[in-house]
């Protein structure tokens, strides 16, 4: 409440092998920053305190868009801003540069990296106000209870932790099939996106592949160019047209024959539960069919199926079903 | 009229410090020596604290003091503490700690170990009426600081089972007036509606936090503060920190933000006073974070209402049946309840009205006027139903209002409990020519058509609030080189209206404006006593008291230039900063005349001064004596009737119905502000609260988990007020043609609070307007909500519930 950061030790390694090293030193201890902008409110809060912050700002070989044949590698210090405007990721993949486009404010994107927004933690209200809660190491899910407010929480995978995820690019790097290289003890290791992106039922305490007190390091995002080319959609509500995070985020990416059948699509749903959602039916349901208004009311039907609205969030199924429609809908155009 | 002045586009003297940054805020001061504060702040929305324990923060280098409740002397009843060991809302301040460093006073409030005892809580007024209800404060839960003491009420579990849950009890109120037969009203209307509402309580969030900073000095309080009001600040802080006004030295120079809260002096703002006392004298710096200002920084007051309005078949509104309950927080409050009588009544001039309310203690933080206080909320509550009316009677919108609207300058209106005469009113021609200027006629065309998953509406709103007063002092000096000093009182809030209303000394003189110079900013600026700049009242006030100086300014000069020349002050005329014989011939410089008025003292220097002056303007002259021609007046020109603030405003919007997006397409503001003072500030009046009454609308959300009493809503990254991207990037303003209000010496009134509530009614109608006459009686309108209603489902809130958008 007092806005006053506890005292910290500042480390600020130029090199990925002393960031690597630093972080095996200083595990449990020690916190990555890149771009602040969800690790400077945990500190002013007084909420989180570690001792030592490890700044990846000066690590260079964390930057970069690089065209690697195959796939694009996207090094996590690249900010927001770099990545929606990106003439590669534009081209290739415009539902990661729209997403990214669409994250926070213009000045927050400026600052903030890809890695930090598919790294940043949850914002849940009673998490973040320091409540004791399963997330926090606690016994208690104070965001689930007859009375709790919840406006902003799951409708899927409740699992203890109603949760969700706050990334915008999150259920673009879904639908792309990315991969996330981890750094750890010396020692590189390639996690799949539907693996990097961790649910209550896996580790309740964290929402990703990296695990903070083992000493683990985002190092690079890379993005096959199977979906290079293809159409591609994002769109986001939130309350506000800027500096928010969504009620209901939604990415596509699809192939469309000449004829205008729809061959494979893949499609996410973000802030509906702990990790992006998959919207396995939608993609079921739509292969071989051609967008028109009879395919928007069977996908509106099936894209929320099997929601279960806690006390202040049912909106969010028909919301969800409006953006999986309006997704399938740019397909028509 | 023809002014040389009034309605040019002056340049505010203080913008360029601002727009470069070099503007200095109360916590951009520094002193030798400067030490710094941190509160402690409860965690509990109501406790008791039973313990304190310093030995570890006193250990922390660099502790300096320690400031507790104790020390200070508790207000009683519903009084605000200015540290507390009973707190009553979240955040409130418990203790203080100074440190050489703020790092080390925030480790040291950490590090204080202080016991709490949990005592029974309220977030919701309706839960503190039932019967067996906690009370907000031990002793009792309703109080006001206009009408209402501190006392107990509870209602009857029969006045609950009667209204049901889905509309509002009705038990005993507090305020209770009414006129004309309302029965035979409604039983003669065409039309009755009757809804019962909730508008959401909105924290000021203003941009400067209320951060403070203080240092003695051979008995004197300096300090430097952020308040919206300079002059009226004073006494305020005076008596929180228990010493005389004129013990008080205070800087005030910008403000980052007010919108209400920094009206006058606050408690938190004494707690460096009191800390550097403790400490010698030593300067003490205070800045609040944004969770503290949040906690501290005031909220417009939350309505539980119900209403019921009689309709002839043209529209014309027979009677008026309202009753609201307010969120009056943990102190005494703002009296908005009482203004959502007056409001429906002037907006409106319904034929019969009963108006009922009471304000009820809640342990949220407190609650205090918010641009439009009351006022505001009634327009969002009851311009939505006048659509609902106009489609069930078969009449355009727009001719509704017009069949009620107060106009012809308000002959015959009347506003309030007792029908009050008002001063000037033109709201039907606000209506008539913001309509055309607005092309409502063609735009109505398309209103309610969908495109695709859009529906086009078009809405109109309407507000008002009391916009002056009277008898407060003006103070002006013409220094030997010919300058004009302008001493003025009121705030730099953002509104520049403390210019706006010094130029009229000007225009009474006939000066040159690169003659002239504001003397603001504190007390070393002498100011005269002004009304606080709040409550849209700068503009009609002190534009009377630069009027009133003005003149004594100008009766000095005549007469001095009769002294000087021979003659009577009638044989003499200003002309070009001259006083000029008017049969030709002689003249006499106004920089002359002031050499002369520093020769003749007396009334011509300042030396002697009207008895009835305020003590604080006769201080002021008093200093400034000998320095020149010192003129100070007290005015004292005729006042009769409410100086009603007016306006409308017209809005085009497209809803969308798969994602609740409302996307404001066009709009226009159009206030009844008499005469112009200055047509660029208008304008940015006019749009800016635009903005703020988008984000009072549907989007600024406050929320509190019931549960734990607390809120969620700290940052404004969670209380969403717009963004640029939120409003349209052209918005018209205009004024009311041929309005002059006659009670003001240069025509004029102010309008900041209606043209904001007239923004965000005209929003809510057009809400209304696209979902074919629904009305949500609910303040803010977000997105679930009209999510929800498109897709069937019924509101996650039950009807009456607070705290939950």
């Amino acid at each position: 409440m007092t806005d006053m950061m506890h005292i910290f030790e500042m480390l600020q390694p130029t090199s990925l092998d002393e960031a690597v090293a630093l972080l095996d030193k200083h595990g449990k201890d020690g916190w990555v920053i890149a771009g602040g902008k969800d690790s400077l409110d945990w500190f002013k809060d007084r909420v989180k305190k570690p001792e030592y912050l490890i700044d990846i700002s000066g690590v260079k070989e964390l930057y970069g868009i690089q065209d690697k044949g195959d796939h694009i590698a996207i090094g996590p210090m690249v900010t927001l801003t770099d990545l929606s405007q990106n003439k590669l990721v534009r081209d290739l993949f415009p539902v990661l540069a729209d997403a990214a486009g669409r994250v926070a404010s213009p000045q927050i994107r400026n600052v903030g990296t890809i890695g930090g927004n598919i790294c940043q933690d949850t914002r849940c209200a009673y998490y973040r106000d320091g409540f004791p809660c399963y997330r926090a190491g606690g016994n208690t899910c104070y965001a689930n209870t007859p009375t709790a407010m919840n406006r902003e929480h799951t409708l899927f995978e409740a699992k203890r932790c109603v949760a969700v995820t706050p990334s915008d690019t999150a259920p673009a790097l879904s639908v792309l099939d990315a991969q996330m290289v981890i750094a750890r003890d010396g020692k590189l290791r390639t996690v799949g996106v539907d693996d990097f992106f961790v649910g209550p039922e896996i580790d309740i305490e964290r929402m990703t592949a990296v695990e903070r007190d083992k000493g683990d390091l985002l190092v690079q995002i890379k993005i096959p160019k199977t979906w290079a080319g293809s159409r591609q959609y994002f769109e986001k509500v939130a309350d506000r047209q800027v500096w928010d995070f969504a009620l209901v985020n939604v990415a596509m990416a699809a192939k469309v024959g000449a004829d205008g059948s729809i061959e494979a699509m893949q499609i996410a749903c973000g802030a509906v539960q702990c990790t992006p959602r998959r919207l396995k039916d939608v993609e079921s349901l739509v292969v071989g069919e051609k967008a028109n208004a009879d395919l928007e009311k069977l996908v509106e039907r099936v894209a929320a199926r099997g929601a279960k609205p806690l006390n202040y969030n049912q909106f969010k199924a028909p919301l969800m079903s409006q953006l999986a429609k309006r997704a399938v809908r740019s397909l028509s155009a | 009229m023809s002014y040389k002045i009034i309605g040019k586009d002056l340049t505010p003297p203080d913008i360029e410090a601002k727009v470069t940054g070099k503007a200095r805020y109360a916590e951009d001061f520094r002193a030798d020596g400067m030490v710094f504060v941190k509160v402690l702040s409860s965690p509990m929305p109501h406790a008791k604290v039973t313990g304190v324990e310093l030995s570890k923060a006193k250990q922390v280098p660099g502790f300096v003091g320690v400031l507790t409740a104790d020390e200070l002397k508790q207000p009683k009843d519903a009084g605000h503490a200015i540290l507390s060991n009973t707190p009553a809302f979240v955040g409130q301040p418990i203790l203080a700690i100074a440190a050489e460093t703020e790092q080390a006073a925030a480790e040291a409030v950490e590090l204080v170990d202080v016991s709490l005892e949990p005592l029974p809580f309220v977030v919701d007024p309706l839960e503190s009426l039932k019967p067996d209800g906690p009370d907000a404060l031990d002793g009792g839960n309703v109080a006001n600081r206009r009408g209402v003491k501190f006392q107990k009420i509870k209602w009857s579990g029969k006045d609950f089972a009667l209204a049901g849950d889905d509309s509002l009890p009705k038990g005993e109120a507090p305020i209770d007036w009414s006129w004309g037969d309302l029965d035979a009203k409604f039983k003669e209307s065409d039309l009755v509606l009757e809804e019962t509402f909730v508008s959401s309580a909105n924290a000021h969030h203003a941009l400067e936090p209320r951060s403070a900073a203080a240092y003695w000095e051979n008995g004197k309080l300096h300090l430097w503060g952020s308040t919206q009001s300079s002059s009226f600040a004073v006494p305020s802080l005076a008596k929180y920190v228990g010493i005389e006004p004129k013990d008080v030295v205070m800087v005030s120079e910008f403000c980052g933000g007010g919108f209400g809260g920094k009206g006058y002096a606050y408690p938190v703002m004494a707690i460096p006073a009191f800390m550097s006392k403790k400490l010698g004298g030593r300067p003490v710096m205070m800045r609040m974070s944004r969770a503290e200002e949040f906690y501290n920084g005031s909220a417009r007051a939350g309505f539980q209402g119900w209403v019921k309005v009689g309709f002839g078949k043209n529209g014309r509104i027979k009677a008026i049946d309202a009753f609201v309950v307010q969120d009056n927080g943990p102190t005494a409050g703002f009296w908005d309840f009482q203004n959502f009588g007056d409001a429906s009544s002037i907006v409106f001039q319904p034929e019969a009205m009963r108006y009922r309310g009471i304000p009820v203690l809640t342990n949220t933080p407190p609650k205090g006027p918010q641009r439009g206080p009351g006022e505001n909320q009634t327009a969002n509550i009851m311009e939505p139903i006048m659509n609902k009316a106009a489609r069930k009677l078969g009449i355009d919108p727009l001719d509704l209002r017009l069949a009620n609207s107060p106009g012809d300058g308000g002959k015959n209106a009347i506003v309030g409990a007792k029908q009050s005469p008002v001063t000037s009113a033109y709201l039907k021609e606000a209506l008539e020519q913001g309509a055309k200027a607005f092309g409502y006629a063609e735009k109505k065309k398309n209103s309610g058509k969908r495109n695709g998953s859009k529906i086009r509406a078009v809405g109109i709103g309407q507000a008002y609030h009391s916009a002056g007063a009277a008898g407060f002092d003006g103070l002006v000096r013409i220094t030997p080189d010919g300058v004009l000093h302008i001493h003025t009182g009121v705030g730099n809030l953002g509104t520049y209206s403390y210019m706006d209303t010094a130029r009229v000394a000007a225009e009474v003189l006939g000066y040159n404006w690169d003659h002239c110079v504001i003397e603001r900013g504190g007390t070393k600026a002498n100011m005269p006593w002004n009304l606080g700049q709040f409550g849209s009242n700068t503009s009609f006030t002190m534009t009377r008291t630069n009027f009133a100086a003005g003149t004594a300014c100008k009766n000095l000069l005549l007469e001095i230039g009769a002294q000087s020349m021979g003659g009577s002050p009638d044989d003499y005329e200003l002309k070009d900063e001259m006083v000029v014989a008017k049969s030709g011939g002689g003249s006499m410089s106004f920089a002359d005349a002031a050499k002369r008025a520093i020769e003749l003292g007396g009334k011509f220097s300042g030396a002697e001064l009207d008895e009835e002056l305020n003590p604080m303007t006769k201080a002021s002259a008093k200093a400034l004596a000998g320095t020149g021609l010192v003129a100070a007046a007290k005015d004292k020109l005729p006042k009769k009737g409410t100086v009603p603030g007016l306006a409308a405003a017209f809005i085009e919007i497209d809803l969308d119905v798969e994602t609740g997006r409302v996307e404001i397409l066009d709009y226009l503001g159009i206030p009844d502000v008499g005469t112009v003072l200055h047509p660029k500030g208008l304008a940015a009046q006019v749009r800016g609260a635009a903005v703020m009454g988008f984000g009072l609308a549907a989007l600024e959300r406050i929320v509190y988990d019931p549960e734990y009493g607390r809120p969620q809503i700290r940052g404004l990254y969670q209380a969403k007020p717009p963004s640029w991207l939120d409003v349209p990037s052209a918005m018209k303003s205009v004024y009311v043609e041929g309005a002059i209000d006659p009670q003001n010496p240069v025509g004029a009134k102010g309008v900041g609070e209606p043209i904001q509530g007239a923004a965000s009614s005209a929003y809510l109608a057009a809400i209304t307007e696209a979902l074919d006459g629904h009305t949500f009686n609910r303040v803010p309108v977000v997105a679930d909500m009209i999510i929800n209603h498109v897709n069937g489902l019924s509101q996650s809130h039950k009807p009456l519930q607070v705290n939950c958008q």
